[in-house]
């Protein structure tokens, strides 16, 4: 089968959905390669370097629509396009399906096969395809590159001889794939990172990335960010208010704001109010990621960039991937080449559309005729659900030192009795046993003491070396039957010959063995 | 030839010996000195012995000296280290069969003795061996400690002889390492044991040399039973056991021939294996009688539900990663000593290590057959020894690591031992290899541990399953380390 790529329509993307890399890895799993001429060179892959690889170049999109069985692209198709589908072809794309009721329709009209990247499941097994997060991680990068480009001043503190450079502040809004990506980007330019997220289990991830995690001081049952796949949920009106107060503590102080809450299908929450665009410094700069489905920040203009009256720059671009054409086709090839993998079990180069494999019913929203979406809920949930745990209290020093009392009597009383049972089984058996007996039990008594006090000591690696050498001392034995060797029994003599011999290898074998493991361990 | 005293002395020096031998085993650079204390003990010991009062037959004792030496010297040479564990079995299993031999022996001696002694022979005129002389001057409560002794050493030995053997078969793969009983289970071990001592109570009363022989078939049934019921994964403790056995057997013939040195040696050797079996069950969280009785007990309630599922990755995936990282712990057990994978493991440690990367291992105390067996190997393969931590060492450090790899393990790394108080495991302290960045498991299949219990670990998403046999897997990822 083909598999084609257009170039896209839509006016600015430079964006492409196959590149040569990942045209080479879908042509291991037996497919032939297609694309529209001049479609990669807006991310820096020229016609050429398709041709090196052995991917056909064509020269009009409706050629290529006409020869491809399966057409991956980035932006969810225009009209036209999806007239050009018929029921033999499959279209992998971004596709808005919660907001593009025509276009569903128009794909079951045409009885064509369509599959909508951003309704891959957040499950594990399906993250290599999971172009949201490639995406969003290009977007927190580029928001805080553009952020620095329309800041006057360094992210890093310096002390340099013309004066001292204090640090850049910066506060990030929602702890997404983003967020996260926008948080990591600005501790490693230096700047002092702060991140917001309504779920407070994120916390440890923010912190992971070098940011101060910004706790509100309230107490609200959250829902388990398990039960809705990983994204935040709407919060109670309480919350939202002392989460805007915590911010407008925060603004005068914030040199540039990154926001990127979102939550599913519904317009971007107003975290951002005007007041504390106002109380901000001039020169300082907000860029909202969120800007597609009407900002964070009251004022933002999608696609735009504007300076408030008190010198505030408010970035709204939509289009950050875009931006990074280069980076963003290359991630997002992957995760399309990842698709076809996962489409194609046999690698036979032909597609088997499972419809019973959860990551691929998830994404498909048109099937033969049929709109398959919203999805039935995956089988598997996305997160496993967060274990209610206590954290363990901490001691105070009194308890402590109680505590250890008591362990020291508990050992002191333990010790004592073993010490006195020991006693009174010595004084029982001395009482009946004759002097000659008693002779040689003090001698095993103390044999065994000493055993259990040089054992203790030995190091753990060494345990082997050990078993070998108790093994070669333990064919002491052999002077038992020493001793005996010399009877006038013919029986006794042949017994302890064997024994001689056995023990002898035991002696011998044991010593060997133990010297050559030993010789073994090596410094480094 | 040496006096009594004399010999007595070279015992005194053999003693110290060897007890510094032991001691020695504290680290790795004393104990390769340690390793001469005990040559030279037993040389003094055998010497003394040899050449002391009371020992006939010379030419035949140098023979089976010789024969054993060589033959043990065939064998140290010959021994792969990971068959370690089926010789140490076997060896035990020699000084089980040793003691009962000399325990027969000396009941044999003193009927001979007895009789000479109704028969009114003057001790001088008859042709006795030292032990022999020891026997003639006992009064009657001695002789019935005596037979005590003798007792106590044919039941000890025996055990540990058929158990050694069935541990040596377990161990080297001839016989089946699942555990499996007689019907009856350990009814029939306990009738047995009763069936031993009223037949102790026999020989005590005077029914001669037969009930000994009896018990040596008895008590040989139940070391055969008892060894045969435990699986493999618990060879360890039973080792352990049979080490320790091997050193009361030794001690029970001491008293019996009233030598001091075969005393005190036996008590060391019995402590060690008794502490050894200690360490293993406390590693697993078990109860030594539970581990002896065989089988994981049954749990309390349901295990936790184990969701999502076991993703793997190729080479490829895991080298980008370990070319990555900078610090990597990898956790071997005993399916790196299946494979014979120490080899290829050192190789990636030693590429690791020359890019600067921290490479360790975590050894759980119970990984591998024999107490140990990991460090072995490691050694055997030129791994430095002090990059080789046990748990206790390395389980704080697993939150600052990049990599974890197990190479494999299962129960040691089971994260369920502490999350779920129903497992079977729970409460056995494992490596906290989940709490590292990124876990690879290198296994043969999707197939649960020695325990039979689902491992959480394959399911958590920091962990990807790099599948198919250790030494296979890692040859292939070699080449893709830089």
């Amino acid at each position: 089968m083909k598999i084609g790529t257009p170039k896209e329509v839509f006016a600015g993307e430079n964006r492409v959905a196959m590149t040569p890399d990942s045209a080479k890895q879908l042509q291991k799993l037996g497919y032939e390669c297609i694309i529209e001429t001049e479609a990669g060179t807006a991310a820096g892959f020229s016609d050429a370097l398709y041709e090196a690889v052995g991917v056909e170049v064509v020269k009009t999109a409706a050629a290529l629509w006409k020869a491809a069985d399966i057409v991956a692209k980035v932006r969810p198709p225009n009209e036209t396009e999806l007239k050009r589908l018929n029921k033999d072809k499959t279209l992998i794309s971004f596709f808005n399906p919660g907001g593009n009721e025509e276009g569903m329709e128009l794909a079951k009209a045409k009885g064509g096969n369509v599959i909508a990247m951003e309704m891959v499941p957040r499950i594990s097994r399906a993250q290599k395809m999971d172009a949201l997060s490639s995406m969003a991680n290009i977007a927190g990068y580029r928001a805080v590159i553009e952020a620095g480009n329309n800041f006057g001043r360094f992210f890093t503190g310096q002390i340099t001889a013309a004066g001292k450079v204090p640090p850049a502040k910066v506060l990030v809004v929602g702890a997404g794939v983003a967020g996260l990506a926008a948080i990591g980007t600005s501790t490693s330019l230096g700047a002092i990172t702060y991140a917001f997220d309504v779920r407070p289990e994120v916390a440890e991830q923010v912190e992971s990335m070098g940011a101060e995690f910004v706790y509100l001081d309230f107490e609200e049952k959250q829902a388990d960010g398990a039960t809705t796949g990983g994204y935040a949920a709407v919060s109670s009106p309480e919350f939202r208010e002392a989460q805007l107060a915590k911010f407008r503590e925060l603004a005068p102080e914030m040199d540039i704001v990154i926001t990127t809450a979102l939550i599913p299908n519904r317009p971007a929450p107003k975290l951002w109010t005007e007041d504390m665009i106002a109380s901000m410094k001039p020169g300082s700069v907000i860029v909202d990621l969120a800007a597609e489905r009407g900002g964070n920040a009251e004022g933002t203009v999608a696609d735009e960039k504007i300076v408030t009256e008190n010198g505030v720059t408010i970035v709204g671009y939509t289009d950050f991937p875009s931006r990074m054409a280069a980076q963003s086709s290359t991630l997002y090839a992957t995760n399309i080449r990842h698709m076809m993998t996962d489409l194609t079990p046999e690698k036979d180069g032909a597609v088997n559309h499972d419809m019973e494999d959860d990551v691929i019913r998830g994404a498909t929203v048109a099937y033969q005729g049929e709109i398959t979406f919203p999805p039935p809920p995956p089988k598997i949930q996305a997160i496993a659900a967060q274990p209610k745990k206590d954290p363990p209290r901490e001691l105070t020093p009194e308890e402590k030192r109680a505590k250890e009392q008591e362990e020291f009597r508990a050992a002191t009383k333990s010790q004592v009795t073993m010490l006195g049972a020991g006693l009174v089984l010595m004084l029982v058996i001395g009482a009946y046993a004759p002097a000659s007996f008693m002779q040689h039990f003090i001698v095993f008594a103390l044999a065994c003491f000493v055993g259990f006090q040089v054992i203790w000591n030995v190091s753990h690696a060494l345990h082997t070396p050990l078993m070998a050498i108790t093994n070669a001392i333990s064919g002491i034995i052999v002077v038992g039957a020493l001793l005996q060797i010399g009877s006038p029994s013919w029986l006794v003599v042949i017994l302890s010959f064997v024994s001689v011999l056995i023990a002898s290898i035991n002696i011998v074998g044991g010593f060997l063995v133990t010297r050559r493991m030993l010789a073994m361990f090596q410094k480094s | 030839m040496f006096s009594l005293g004399l010999t007595s002395a070279a015992y005194i020096a053999a003693s110290v010996l060897f007890i510094l031998a032991l001691g020695g085993l504290s680290n790795q650079e004393s104990a390769k000195r340690a390793v001469w204390y005990g040559i030279v003990g037993m040389f003094i010991a055998m010497v003394a012995t040899i050449f002391g009062p009371g020992v006939g037959n010379l030419f035949l004792l140098l023979v089976a000296v010789a024969g054993g030496g060589v033959a043990g010297v065939y064998v140290a040479q010959r021994v792969q280290m990971t068959e370690m564990p089926q010789l140490v079995a076997a060896l035990h299993s020699f000084v089980g069969l040793a003691a009962v031999f000399i325990g027969l022996n000396a009941d044999v001696m003193l009927s001979t003795v007895n009789e000479l002694k109704m028969a009114g022979t003057a001790m001088k005129d008859a042709d006795l061996t030292g032990f022999g002389e020891k026997l003639w001057k006992k009064d009657a409560v001695e002789i019935a400690i005596l037979k005590v002794e003798v007792f106590l050493g044919i039941f000890i030995g025996a055990i540990t002889f058929t158990g050694s053997v069935v541990a040596f078969g377990k161990l080297a793969g001839k016989i089946d390492g699942k555990p499996t009983q007689l019907p009856g289970g350990h009814m029939l071990n306990a009738v047995a044991l009763a069936a031993c001592i009223i037949l102790g109570f026999m020989y005590f009363s005077g029914a001669g040399v037969w009930t000994m022989i009896l018990v040596t078939v008895i008590s040989g049934f139940i070391g055969w039973h008892l060894i045969m019921g435990i699986g493999g994964a618990d060879m360890p403790v039973v080792v352990s056991m049979l080490n320790s056995y091997s050193g009361w057997a030794a001690a029970a013939i001491g008293f019996t021939l009233g030598n001091d040195l075969l005393i005190v040696t036996g008590a060391l050797v019995g402590s060690s294996g008794a502490i050894l079996s200690y360490i293993m069950c406390k590693a697993m969280n078990r109860k030594f009688v539970a581990v002896i009785l065989g089988g994981f007990g049954g749990t309390g309630g349901p295990a936790l539900e184990v969701s999502g599922e076991m993703i793997a990755i190729e080479a490829e995936g895991v080298a980008a990663s370990l070319n990555d990282a900078d610090s990597i712990i990898i956790v071997p057990g005993y399916g790196m000593a299946v494979a014979q994978a120490q080899q290829s493991v050192s190789e990636l440690v030693r590429k690791l290590r020359a890019q600067g990367k921290t490479v360790r291992f975590g050894i759980h105390p119970v990984a591998g057959r024999l107490p140990g067996h990991m460090n072995v190997l490691l050694a055997e393969a030129k791994v430095p020894y002090d990059i080789v931590l046990e748990m206790d060492e390395i389980n704080d450090d697993f939150p600052q690591t990049d990599v974890a790899i197990i190479i494999g393990s299962n129960d040691i790394v089971n994260p369920a031992a502490q999350d779920d108080p129903n497992s079977p495991i729970a409460g056995m302290p494992v490596l906290e290899v989940w709490k590292s960045k990124q876990v690879f498991v290198s296994k043969r299949g999707q197939g649960t541990g020695y325990s039979g219990i689902e491992n959480p670990l394959f399911f958590k998403e920091n962990t990807r399953m790099f599948y198919g046999d250790a030494k296979a897997s890692l040859d292939k990822l070699l080449p893709l380390i830089d």
